[in-house]
């Protein structure tokens, strides 16, 4: 489990690093951390996985791209088969279990609009079962925190 | 001979997009292997910020690592008239971190039209924030349902796919 120190930290490295030459220094003088002591948190998380990931978040579509999520029905039988072969395409920017007939939830992240059908007819060929498409139509909510 | 603006965004996001070096100067580390300066890296990024491409530079975390063991995508049928309104209402609420308007499938016998993430240490906290949300989309939602994750099999941030 985490320290109160590492929640601390977790929760202001959900929100946006400072443009700074040491911004785990800058992020350090916010919490009353040594740079050296952030660093090091930051690593140990990421082994422990509580952090998945570190870096700049891109917009696909800011840069002509496109996000969509996508479900499918898989046969229980053949779950972990076919999460492999979705898994494998480089498009497939997270991938989820679900607990419905639709088991399987994935968002695919192109740098095309038109990839988006693509890589679905794609998936739909390797796996041989349909994908469906959930493309956002409107977003209510803009951005993605939870409190550690 | 490089120079900083022969180098595309591309390049950059291709730099980074496998997460920022956990040093005391990251930016330092990548335009070096870019071959650039650590402040014209800087100076783009800035820009590419202000542009859009970039949302922001932080961590992504493991819900369930921090005891979020419980998440449910929540997904109602709301009466089309009324879901840009309870979209807002339901986007606005603390423990929603995703908020949606998706196409209904009716062929595949999915007739939800609006997704609502849902995060709590428990299903039970899950449940009942399921069910505040219900009394407050009230007779405008015709019926909805909850998918619990059961694994997270994949997660990544953006991926390029290599060019020639």
């Amino acid at each position: 489990m985490l320290d109160d120190t590492s929640r601390a930290l977790i929760n202001r490295l959900q929100d946006d690093l400072p443009m700074d030459s040491r911004p785990f220094a800058a992020v350090g003088r916010e919490l009353g951390l040594s740079e050296d002591e952030v660093i090091a948190r930051i690593k140990e998380m990421k082994e422990a996985g509580a952090v998945t990931r570190f870096g700049p978040f891109f917009d696909a579509a800011a840069m002509g791209g496109a996000f969509c999520l996508c479900a499918m029905e898989v046969p229980p039988e053949r779950f972990e088969e076919v999460m492999t072969e979705v898994n494998a395409f480089p498009e497939v920017a997270h991938n989820y279990e679900r607990d419905h007939a639709l088991s399987m939830w994935f968002v695919l992240a192109t740098e095309t609009p038109e990839g988006i059908a693509d890589t679905a007819a794609r998936i739909e060929r390797e796996t041989g079962l349909p994908v469906l498409c959930f493309p956002k139509l409107q977003e209510f909510f803009i951005g993605f925190r939870v409190t550690a | 001979m490089t120079t900083a603006t022969e180098i595309s965004d591309r390049e950059i996001i291709a730099a980074l997009q496998g997460g920022l070096p956990l040093v005391a100067k990251p930016y330092a580390e990548v335009a070096a292997r870019l071959g650039m300066g650590e402040d014209d890296l800087i100076r783009r990024l800035q820009a590419m910020k202000d542009q859009g491409v970039i949302r922001r530079i932080a961590a992504a975390p493991n819900h369930y690592k921090l005891g979020m063991v419980a998440n449910g995508m929540t997904v109602w049928d709301v009466d089309d008239a009324s879901i840009a309104e309870l979209g807002a209402r339901v986007g606005a609420l603390p423990y929603v971190t995703h908020c949606y308007e998706r196409p209904r499938a009716p062929d595949a016998g999915w007739r939800y039209n609006l997704f609502a993430m849902v995060h709590g240490s428990t299903r039970e906290e899950v449940e009942a924030k399921r069910a505040e949300i219900a009394a407050l989309l009230g007779d405008a939602c015709r019926s909805h349902s909850i998918l619990y994750s059961k694994r997270i099999l994949k997660k990544t941030g953006l991926r390029l796919r290599k060019r020639g």
